[in-house]
Order: structure tokens, then sequence, then C-alpha cells
């Protein structure tokens, strides 16, 4: 009996210390564990990748059948329009920045862990843009040439979506938290979100417009980084609050 | 006062129908405002009445 | 001094002081707000003098501004009175910043209803993508989102506690997008109109414009109040004090 209960105890222990250990992983840890399960979830669920896109390129399609096909009046245009449309795709795929781990439990597991909640909402949000923003930006340019964006708005287009949809992102993310635990999320996370996004709509759009024009937009680029930083320091703090009441509620 | 006849005032140098048309709907919001509470007010009380006098029934 | 305020606070979170004491706030403040609102909307329809030129349009400055003061003081009320409710659990200050909304929705609209109606006369035109009438839109939609928030929830604690931070994230936007929208304009269409670039009002002009504004505030507080009391009502239905004074209404 005794023999066969030491090694048991032993391993027991080792299992006791392992998990003090764990618990005394650094933020960092939380933060790279969280962005590494939320990637490999995305890359499993590769439809919330593309849908946003689909979104977006249909969303323009939609202005020169609706406005005006002609090429002088869509180069006018076209800098709202693609701004427009990348802001409502990045608002759609909101949802599914914590609605899947509420629905599996594993939001919760977040919440209640050691760590800042603010740490590991940043990993979730970084992800969030790897997925979305990112890929927008990188589509931009192609749906700028249907737009028949002029040719000096192109790398202004692209530094502006560069910098403004991680601010999306981030901002997204409080009205996504606020919003979790609701039934009817849809309609009411656009009502609370969109206006805050307004600001990062004028200086892209404004962007994009002056560097047609052939000014200078290094200002507006400072701005918008400038936001972006606001944001990036404010955003996870007021998001993980809001979860920590979605949860309660 | 700044008008000279009644009816003067009450066309306001032509601009008549914006000036009144404004002050006329601020105040009917302003009354909207005042009023909800109020008649909140009693039918909370009013149901709050009810369920106190049911609980005396059935106590 | 500070430590009587910190006693003021401290009584300003119980639900039954603050019922006690606004109930017999509520008549002052009642009585000062129609006197003021009386006195400087007829000073400022008759015996005002007309703008030399917009004419007696002007006189819809005499709502246009104290509701838009209105508006944007309410929306930094509402977010304090939030802030403090998340930080020191008090229930009181939840419901006051509950009860901030609506009027405060009202007040954005009057601004830019009667905007509206005083630029048909001197713009000619209903509506200007003018920079300040841009940005009480978006406090408009703030409002609207902080309300539609308070009703989603079922829980009257979480939906406090949502819209305190919603608010808290709106105050520190409202700047931002004020700055955004004024730059906004400037590029899209220079300044034509200017409601800012008159020159300096005379007295007989400001005079009412400074009783209405202070008659507006009064307005405020007693509708706050007495919301706040409704709030407070609701709430505490179950506490001892309340079916007291329940019975004794009765």
């Amino acid at each position: 009996m005794m023999n066969d209960a030491t090694p048991r105890l032993a391993q027991k222990k080792q299992h006791i210390i392992r998990r003090e250990e764990g618990m005394q992983v650094s933020s960092w840890h939380a933060f790279t564990g969280t962005l590494k399960r939320d990637l490999l979830l995305v890359f499993r669920r590769r439809s919330d990748v593309v849908n946003p896109l689909l979104f977006f390129s249909i969303a323009v399609t939609l202005f020169p059948l609706g406005i005006s096909p002609e090429p002088d009046f869509l180069a006018q245009i076209a800098a709202g329009v693609l701004w427009v449309s990348a802001l409502l795709a990045t608002l759609l795929s909101l949802d599914s920045l914590f609605q899947q781990d509420m629905a599996d439990g594993s939001l919760e597991q977040l919440v209640i862990s050691p760590h800042p909640l603010a740490v590991m909402v940043l990993a979730k949000v970084l992800v969030h843009w790897l997925v979305t923003g990112l890929p927008l930006t990188l589509l931009a340019p192609m749906l700028a040439v249907m737009m028949f964006l002029p040719e000096e708005g192109y790398s202004t287009l692209f530094l502006t979506l560069l910098l403004g949809t991680p601010t999306l992102s981030l901002v997204g993310a409080i009205g996504a938290a606020l919003t979790v635990g609701l039934r009817r999320t849809g309609v009411l996370m656009t009502l609370l979100i969109l206006p805050l996004y307004i600001p990062v709509l004028i200086f892209g759009t404004g962007a994009v417009v002056s560097a047609v024009n052939g000014m200078a937009v290094a200002g507006h680029l400072a701005i918008m980084g400038a936001m972006l930083m606001t944001a990036l320091v404010m955003a996870p703090l007021a998001a993980g609050a809001a979860l920590r009441i979605s949860l309660n509620g | 006062m700044y008008f000279d006849s009644f009816s003067e005032f009450l066309n306001m140098g032509g601009h008549g129908l914006y000036v009144w048309m404004a002050y006329g709907l601020s105040a009917v919001l302003l009354i909207i405002n005042v009023v909800q509470p109020v008649m909140h007010k009693r039918q909370l009380i009013k149901e709050q009445m009810r369920k106190l006098r049911r609980e005396q029934k059935t106590s | 001094m500070w430590k009587t305020f910190v006693a003021w606070f401290h009584r300003m979170g119980s639900p039954k002081w603050f019922y006690e004491i606004s109930g017999r706030w509520i008549p002052w403040f009642a009585a000062a707000a129609v006197l003021l609102i009386a006195v400087g909307t007829v000073w400022g329809l008759a015996f005002a003098p007309a703008d030399y030129q917009q004419g007696n349009s002007f006189r819809i400055i005499y709502i246009h501004v104290p509701a838009a003061i209105l508006a944007q003081s309410i929306f930094f009320l509402m977010a304090i009175a939030g802030g403090i409710g998340l930080i020191w659990k008090m229930k009181v200050a939840d419901m006051v910043a509950k009860s901030c909304a609506p009027f405060g929705a009202t007040m954005t609209f009057i601004a830019l209803f009667t905007g509206a109606i005083w630029g048909k006369p001197t713009w000619g035109a209903w509506w200007v993508w003018d920079a300040r009438l841009t940005s009480m839109l978006i406090l408009l939609f703030l409002y609207f989102g902080v309300i539609a928030l308070q009703s989603a929830f079922d829980s009257k604690q979480s939906a406090a506690r949502a819209s305190a931070i919603l608010s808290l994230v709106g105050i520190v936007n409202i700047p931002i997008i004020k700055y955004s929208v004024e730059w906004w304009n400037t590029l899209h269409q220079p300044a034509t109109f200017k409601l800012t670039e008159k020159p300096a009002m005379p007295a007989e002009m400001w005079m009412p414009l400074l009783v209405m504004v202070v008659g507006f505030y009064c307005l405020f507080a007693v509708i706050l109040m007495l919301r706040t009391r409704n709030e407070i009502l609701e709430r505490e239905k179950r506490t001892h004090w309340v079916q007291g004074l329940l019975s004794k209404e009765s």
C-alpha cells in the first residue's frame, strides 16, 4: 500500500506545484495564450474572415448601381464610400468578438482568471483586427480601382485604413462587450457604436481627399495615430469593465 | 414693449410662423416632460396600493 | 468644509434622505422655473430689440441657446453621476444618471429643431451641415444609445452600470467628435454662416437669455428630482419606509 501511495502523493504534490506556477504566469503569457487560442479558433471558422470582406465588396458595389456609374462622379465619392463600407463591415463583424466565447462559457473563465482582463481583451481585439481590419485594408485598393479613385489617393487610403481599422476594432469592442449578454444585439450595438466611429470616418476620408487634391496628409495621419493610441489605452479597460457587467446581469 | 400693436407682435416682422413654431413646439415638449413623471408617479402609487391590498386580503 | 461635504455626500447616498429633501426642494425650484421662464419668454419675445440683421427671427435664440447649453451639461452630469454610481456603488447616483437621459435628449432635440426653424429665414434652408448642428445631432444619437442600452437590460443594476460606462465613453468622445466635426466643416465649406460671428450683443438682448438659461436649469432640477423620486419608489418598494409612505398617501 505504502509503495503505491507515495508516488501518487508525490505526483499530486507536483501537480499542485505546477498549478501554483501556472497561477503566476505573467500577463504576457496570458496575452499570447489568448492570442494563440483565438487565432486557432478563427482558422477553424474561416467564414468569419471571408464574410466581412464579401460584405465590404458588395456594399461598395451598390453605390455605382444606386447613384451613378460616371467615373468623374465616382472618383469624388470613392474615399467616402470605401470608408463607410469598411466601417459597416467592421461593425457587422463585431458580433463574433465575444458572442462565441459567451455561448461556450469560456468568456466567464477569462473574467474569473487572475490575469488583468484588459490584456486578454486586447489580445481578442488584435485577433479581430487581424481577421477583419487587415484584410479590409488589403482589399480596399482593389475596390478603389473600381471606384476610379485618382492614383494619388491610393497610398493614403491604405495608410488611413491601416491606422483607422484598429481604432474601429478597439472602440467596437466596448459596444460588443456591453451587449454580449443581451438577446437582440445587432441594431443596439450599431446605435451605440456608430456615433463613436464618426471622428475616424471624418479624418480617414479627409486624408484621402486631401491627398487627391495634392495637399499634405501628415496632419491627418498624426491625428488618426493619436486616436489609435487613445483607444489602445482606454478601450480594453472599458471593454473589460463592460464584460464584467454583462456577465453579472 | 418693442412692438407697436398686438398684430405686429404676432407677425414678428414676417417671421411669425418660425418664431411661434419654435416656441410652441418647445412648450409642448417641456410640458410633456413635466407631466410624464407626475403621471408615472401616480401610476406607481396606484399599482403599489393594489398590491398592498391584495397582500392584506390573503394574509 | 471638506468634512461637511463628505457627510452631505454620504447622506445623499441614502434614497430615503434624497426622497425627503427633494420633496421639500421641488416646490421652490418649480416656482423659480415657472417664474424665470415666463419672465424670460415675455422679455425675449416682446421687449428685447430685434437683431439688425436677422430681424425678429432671432428671438428663437431664447430657447435655442438654453436648450443647447442644457443638452451638453446634462450629458456631463449623467456621465459624472454614472461614474459615481460605478465607483462607489451609490444607488441614488445610478438613479440620477438614468433620470438625466430623457430630458437631455429632449433638450438636444429642441436645440436641433429650433436651430432648423431659425435656419430657414436666416440661411434659407431648414438644415445646414453646420459644425454645431452636426455635433448636436451626434449628441442626440449618443443620448438615444444610452436610453436604448438602459432599456435593454432586465436587471436595473446592470442597466445602470452598462449605461454609466457608455456615457463615460461618450464624454471622452464628445470633445473628439466636436473637434473633428468642426474641422470637417471648415474643410468642406468655408464658414459662410456662423451664429457666433455677430457683434457682441447689447445687454437688453442677453439679459433675457441669461434669465432663460437659469430658468431652464431650474426646470431640469425639478424634472430630475421628479424622475429620481419615481425611480426610488420603484426600486425601494419592498422597504419599510416606502410602504409606510404609501399607506400615508392613501
